[in-house]
């Protein structure tokens, strides 16, 4: 891919966090984010997991600024997204969009779900006219499989399912090239799940779209992804095409990741190899020195309190921050 | 084998200014000793509320009928005084969410004695003795030093092993787990899955284990129950299940679940959404979204039939395909 499309690079978000003071405070950097680098081609689905509080939310506001970054690079068609002023990068987020976990609470009560479909188009093409704005709303609903007469219609007449198609309609209606899906189907029951996954993937074919898919669902993932990008206390752990992350994870905690999602198949679930992990998530204040994951790390040595690993590749397609993913 | 908790045609009803809201409709289940019942259904299906109903927790504007027996108590008629002598001696109950049913204001070890000398008249060394003896059983490090913590000390997964440890305190004849691990991140919940599946190997209780997550319920349970709007669809052991699923929605929910262990080119889907309780369709409740529906099931409601391996389900196209 010649074309620049998406390019993150070193991407750091720290948040001061107020540590202990009486009068003055006392402020430590939480590093939510710190050095993540990818590109992400148009038409692509890069999956991004990894458990709460690893920054994979953080990671998908950063892409969009809605998050300031501390340091690196979110370039976007050649442009630097984090040197733009406030007007400049209202108009990059045009071909930008994002669709938020809660379905709900991510859309205003007060508006129907036409005028929230129709939002993006009054911010961005206010020549429109109202019947063109209209029409314009009923196709997209009609896209994303809601009935159109549902139009002047409140959030809290739809179910939760429907409430996520109206956010991806929000998303979508502007055509952007861009969307980043933060936990979309978490907040939905199972049978519902699968109908927005593969709406979103219908959508992605027909519009050639790119996704940043941000979940903690493993299995989510591996269907709707292309390549995975597995956080861990802000730092990349594997980045990897889909194949390969999940027939070869090289990283111990891919591997535990992996292994502990539950699989609805008795006998498979009973009898596989698991890699436990112990104990939980260290503080993100105060991070393990050298590499992060070290302290819950089955493979764990001196050196890997020393050093901080750094990404390596680990064969076509795959690349790894661990000091032992040959042993 | 006898059953140890035996449901039998419950009926949960709640009123609402909209009119009734039919949570359960005629739900029928036992458990028995050493077993592990898995309940399954999506939200709103009543699988929560079939055994808050039991522990006599339903919200004031519920109503519960029909027979839930604990050892020939029927604990729907059970005063409260009668409930209190039930509810974490003889059943207790781990809740989604460690952190809101856990009393934030008192230690651990407080928490923990507590159900010992309320339910069986310890003193307060007693009950710190066995506080920490049940720590330790759920291996929880530095038993000693958590007695003294409070909850908000502790991270999601150790509260939720305080949450069991709190649950086995007295040896109870039940155990309701309801969604224990789904508030967890992936590789702490597979830690609580081992430690439910220690419990289940070595206390001879019965666990009913409540859940949304298929995966969950084929590491754990024995027996599953598949609800769908406040119906049992069907029944049978876990391996019947998962390889042979006889009822469209248990077919079509194991079918749109994303599976780590298979490359999925489509996702099936179950089309629609799920009922509203309070207008439930006419027969079958799953017919609007069921895709081999017929006239007999928009007219008439199956009934929950054995089949002679000992599943059994609820639905006309099944047995007709049964009959051919």
């Amino acid at each position: 891919m010649s074309d620049p499309f998406l390019q993150v690079r070193d991407l750091k978000v720290h948040f001061p966090v107020r540590t202990g003071g009486l009068f003055v405070g006392q402020y430590s950097p939480l590093k939510a984010v710190d050095g993540v680098t990818f590109d992400l081609n148009p038409g692509e689905t890069l999956g991004v997991v990894g458990e709460s509080g690893c920054g994979k939310s953080t990671l998908g506001r950063a892409v969009l600024q809605l998050v300031g970054a501390t340091d690196g690079v979110v370039s976007w068609l050649g442009t630097d997204l984090t040197s733009l002023n406030k007007k400049e990068l209202i108009a990059a987020r045009e071909n930008l969009q994002i669709v938020f976990q809660d379905p709900l609470a991510s859309l205003d009560p007060r508006m129907t779900a036409g005028d929230i479909i129709a939002e993006p188009l009054r911010n961005y093409r206010p020549t429109l006219t109202k019947a063109d704005r209209r029409k314009m709303v009923e196709d997209m609903m009609e896209r994303v499989g809601l009935l159109p007469r549902m139009i002047n219609r409140y959030p809290h007449e739809f179910s939760g399912g429907q409430c996520q198609r109206i956010g991806i309609a929000r998303a979508m209606i502007l055509r952007p090239r861009l969307v980043i899906c933060d936990e979309p189907v978490s907040a939905l029951d199972v049978s519902i799940q699968a109908q927005v996954v593969n709406l979103l993937m219908d959508l992605q074919r027909d519009f050639g779209l790119a996704l940043l898919f941000i979940s903690h669902d493993l299995a989510i993932v591996r269907h709707i992804s292309h390549r995975v990008l597995v956080l861990y206390l802000g730092k990349v752990m594997e980045l990897a095409d889909k194949a390969a992350l999940y027939a070869t994870p090289r990283h111990p905690y891919t591997q535990a990741l992996l292994s502990a999602v539950p699989i609805p198949d008795p006998t498979k679930e009973r009898n596989k190899d698991r890699v436990l992990l112990t104990g939980d998530l260290p503080s993100p204040l105060d991070p393990p020195s050298g590499c992060v994951f070290r302290t819950r790390c089955p493979r764990a040595s001196s050196v890997c309190a020393e050093t901080t690993p750094m990404l390596e590749s680990a064969g076509e397609g795959q690349a790894v921050a661990c000091h032992h993913w040959r042993d | 084998m006898t059953s140890v908790l035996e449901i039998d045609k419950l009926f949960v009803s709640f009123a609402t200014p909209d009119g009734a809201v039919e949570a359960v409709t005629g739900v029928s289940l036992s458990v028995e000793a050493g077993e592990c019942l898995g309940l399954v259904g999506e939200s709103g299906s009543g699988k929560s509320q079939t055994f808050m109903a039991a522990m006599g927790l339903l919200a004031d504007n519920g109503t519960a009928t029909g027979h839930i027996r604990l050892d020939g108590i029927n604990l729907l008629s059970a005063t409260e005084k009668q409930l209190n002598k039930v509810r974490g001696e003889r059943i207790a109950m781990i809740f989604q969410d460690p952190m809101t049913s856990l009393t934030p204001h008192m230690k651990i070890g407080r928490q923990l004695s507590e159900v010992l000398i309320e339910h069986q008249g310890a003193d307060k060394e007693t009950g710190r003795r066995r506080a920490l003896e049940m720590l330790d059983r759920v291996h929880i490090p530095e038993a000693e030093r958590r007695l003294d913590m409070y909850p908000h000390e502790l991270s999601g997964g150790l509260r939720q092993r305080v949450m069991i440890a709190m649950a086995l305190m007295c040896e109870p004849e039940v155990i309701i787990a309801d969604e224990p691990t789904t508030a967890l991140d992936v590789t702490v919940q597979a830690q609580i899955l081992d430690l439910l599946t220690e419990v289940k190997d070595n206390l001879g209780a019965a666990i009913v284990l409540i859940t949304h997550d298929l995966g969950v319920v084929a590491g754990l349970a024995d027996r599953v129950a598949v609800m769908y709007a406040g119906r049992i669809v069907e029944q049978g052991t876990v391996g019947d299940i998962f390889a042979t699923p006889t009822h469209p929605y248990t077919q079509g929910l194991l079918a749109c679940t994303p599976r780590l262990d298979v490359e999925t080119e489509e996702l099936v889907t179950i089309a629609g959404q799920p009922p509203n309780l309070q207008n439930l369709p006419t027969g079958c409740s799953f017919h609007p979204r069921c895709p081999h529906v017929f006239d007999q099931c928009k007219a008439q409601r199956p009934s929950l039939e054995k089949m002679p391996g000992g599943q059994a389900r609820a639905c006309f196209h099944a047995a007709m395909g049964a009959a051919e």
